[in-house]
């Protein structure tokens, strides 16, 4: 524990200095009258803790996602009680579907108000309880320290999530002399590590053993977990394929020769087809969630499921296994690969067991690879994205460059033409799928990492929900890029009209009329925010562009204007299973 | 099938709000639910009784398990276990039939808690398939109102396998 001041102190001055105990270096914080006292205080603490002043509570809440899923610490935001509170409720419900750790510290009115709906006064507690993974009202100022390591322990072991600490102004503002900076937590129900048995592990091995066509089906468990290098080894040892959820890209190499890339609704046409196909699936630190398995019923029901994750509920909640375990997905690696060590006849068990499955997997990939078709007289969308990838590849940047981005068609592309070798370079929102998620989740990570090169792909509808935040990149000078493709439409919801709705254009509508310019003029727009910015059209100008937003020193946008007409593609709607899946 | 469910949570404000919440939230149906004091301060037992497969079971029991404060959860519908239920009901009675009601009450070990001019209070403590005989009998006579607590549980012997230790 670092030293702290000895004599009474606020309940302020003890909050920050516990958030520097739990070694917190940065948080992002937008003041009010509630949580006036937690920033007096960061002021005497700025030494040791960043302030990052967001310009909206959702902009810090997200910024907070995106400092913990680049880092793998928890993410810290404040906010004020009340609507400083309430627009924290998107970033904590986004936050419990990724499984993100993060703190979310909200003031709340003095506790001799608190139930007589004083100003500004909302129960965020009752708000938020089936959206946090644990919530705190702060009824002493003695339980600060207990309170707040209790809610990083809680936020960072097992599967990860979001807690939110609620102070009222008195506990803020009360004088006490710490006794314990170190209490003991009172958690006798929190359980959050376990191993595997050797038993249950000794019966994956025998699955493995006895299967022609196993696959893994691996999540954002495995970057949770930082069980990658694991996967890596197990996948290769055993030569088994790996099919990635969208939160599992970076979790396998996405140029190995085994790496299928994603699955589910908009994924490869062969990862499909192989868990279609496979008799045995090793679902590694996933929940079976409804874009990844379309029809519950049809999914992989050719073959035995193995499911191993950190959550005891995801085991048999969407999709029964005959073998669920309970277990940390990383610890399981290492063991099966001790178990794989000790058996007698390991070299039976070596790669290239599965010549004749690994080949057909691949006539699949050849017959029906992942691809657009590509126009001369205007930019796709995917084809910026791809340009964006092979120019940083080029560089040899890949390693140093993170991706985040919004919600919609651009997400769908990134995933697909952005291809990602390493965890924590790609922070997305997959389970809420929030919208404006993509430049305040690239402040986070830039706070986390300033040499990186972070860039925003964002569409012009998802971007337009933060941008206000270009000015906390600007006086924050946190040098994120946004690559905006503007198709001056909400692309996925025009998708679906086109195949679902007779292409009846309902509110998907974004700019300002067919016969005006694109709008809103975000060159201009960025500008007002000093930050850099250039708008092309002309796909002869997009590497020059691309390289000069790369380039470029402080934050800066990149406005692309892309046809909306493109569809993510394959895909296979919602509901349904792997034969219906669309190709063109 | 009909399982009950024996919840330890601590004794904070919130829990039974979170736990029910939680229950909704996902569709669970409880048919009954229980909360008070135990020989800990600092622990609540909550008694479930659900209605479901074996798997709607498993989750509701995990997501229990989840919530942080809830200490442990065991469906003790497979153990030997004893359930009680408490009810107080008043039933209108004239002077007359007071005697018969009586001695129904007598027969099912209640006792009469209440007796006014036109109404008694009856307090009856069993099985929830005692409690709901008894109410059928009361029927006729003209129940005035009723109160439940719900079930509550505990497994016979010790020690309970379920218990902190």
């Amino acid at each position: 524990m670092a030293e702290s001041s000895p004599g009474p102190q606020n309940g302020a001055d003890i909050l920050v200095q516990c958030l520097i105990h739990q070694g917190v270096d940065t948080i992002f914080a937008y003041p009010g009258g509630a949580s006036m006292p937690i920033h007096q205080s960061l002021t005497k603490f700025s030494d040791k803790l960043r302030t990052i002043l967001p310009r909206h509570e959702q902009g810090g809440g997200f910024a907070a996602e995106g400092y913990a899923r680049a880092t793998g610490k928890v993410g810290v935001c404040v906010a004020t009680s009340g609507p400083g509170a309430t627009n924290f409720v998107t970033c904590l419900a986004d936050a419990k579907m990724d499984s993100t750790p993060l703190v979310a510290i909200t003031g709340q009115v003095g506790t001799p108000v608190i139930g007589t709906d004083a100003f500004q006064e909302t129960p965020i507690v009752e708000v938020c309880r089936a959206i946090t993974k644990h919530h705190y009202l702060v009824q002493h100022t003695e339980d600060l320290p207990r309170v707040i390591k209790e809610a990083f322990h809680i936020a960072n072991t097992g599967r990860p999530g979001p807690v939110i600490v609620d102070v009222p102004k008195d506990i803020q503002l009360n004088r006490i002399a710490v006794a314990n900076w170190d209490p003991p937590m009172n958690l006798p129900g929190y359980r959050p590590f376990r191993k595997a048995s050797r038993t249950e592990l000794l019966g994956v091995l025998e699955e493995i053993r006895k299967a022609k066509r196993p696959i893994i089906y691996g999540g954002g468990g495995i970057i949770a977990a930082g069980a990658a290098p694991q996967l890596r080894a197990f996948a290769e040892r055993l030569g088994i394929p790996v099919a990635l959820t969208l939160h599992g890209l970076g979790g396998f190499p996405s140029d190995h020769f085994l790496c299928l890339q994603m699955l589910g609704m908009h994924g490869t046409v062969y990862a499909n087809y192989a868990v279609n196909d496979a008799d045995l699936l090793l679902a590694l630190g996933v929940r079976f969630d409804d874009r990844v398995t379309g029809k519950v019923s049809e999914f992989a029901k050719h073959g035995r499921i193995v499911h191993i994750d950190i959550d005891p509920s995801e085991l048999n909640k969407n999709k029964v296994a005959h073998h669920p375990i309970h277990a940390d997905i990383r610890v399981a690696l290492e063991d099966m690969m001790q178990l794989l060590d000790e058996q007698e006849g390991a070299e039976k068990s070596r790669g290239n067991r599965y010549t004749d499955w690994i080949k057909r997997i691949e006539e699949w990939r050849e017959a029906e690879p992942l691809q657009f078709a590509d126009r001369d007289d205007a930019i796709l969308p995917q084809y910026a994205i791809e340009r964006l990838w092979q120019i940083v590849r080029d560089r040899n940047k890949l390693e140093e460059t993170i991706i985040t981005t919004g919600v919609g068609q651009h997400q769908m592309w990134s995933a697909q033409y952005y291809h990602f070798n390493s965890p924590r370079n790609w922070i997305t929102s997959g389970g809420l799928g929030s919208m404006g998620f993509g430049l305040p989740s690239a402040l986070g990570a830039q706070a986390a990492f300033p040499n990186k090169t972070v860039v925003d792909i964002d569409g012009d509808g998802s971007f337009l929900m933060n941008v206000q935040e270009l000015a906390a990149a600007y006086c924050e000078k946190l040098p994120v890029k946004v690559l905006l493709l503007n198709n001056q439409h909400l692309g996925m919801v025009v998708q679906w009209e086109d195949r679902f709705h007779g292409g009846n254009r309902a509110h998907t509508y974004l700019g300002a009329g067919q016969d005006e310019a694109p709008y809103p003029d975000f060159v201009k727009m960025a500008k007002g925010f000093r930050v850099g910015a250039r708008h092309v059209s002309r796909k002869e100008d997009l590497d020059g562009a691309l390289a000069e937003m790369l380039d470029s020193k402080g934050p800066y946008l990149l406005d692309v204007l892309v046809p909306y007409q493109e569809h993510v593609l394959p895909m296979i709607p919602g509901g349904m299973t792997v034969r219906d899946i669309i190709k063109a | 099938m009909r399982h009950v469910l024996s919840a330890l949570v601590q004794n904070q404000p919130g829990v039974l709000a979170h736990i029910s919440g939680m229950l909704a939230s996902r569709g669970f149906n409880i048919d009954s639910l229980a909360v008070g004091e135990t020989e800990k301060p600092d622990m609540s037992r909550v008694t479930f009784v659900v209605t479901g497969d074996d798997l709607e079971l498993e989750q509701v029991r995990k997501q229990l398990d989840k919530v942080i404060t809830v200490v442990r959860v065991q469906d003790i519908s497979g153990e030997d276990f004893v359930e009680r239920d408490l009810m107080l009901l008043k039933v209108q009675a004239t002077p007359p039939q007071r005697t018969e009601i009586v001695l129904l009450v007598e027969m099912f070990r209640g006792k009469v808690v209440d007796i006014g001019l036109a109404t008694m209070m009856v307090e009856i403590s069993g099985q929830e398939r005692k409690i709901e005989a008894f109410i059928e009998l009361m029927r006729p006579y003209g129940i005035v109102e009723l109160a439940r607590t719900g079930r509550i549980a505990l497994v016979r012997g010790t020690p309970n396998p379920g218990e902190v230790q």
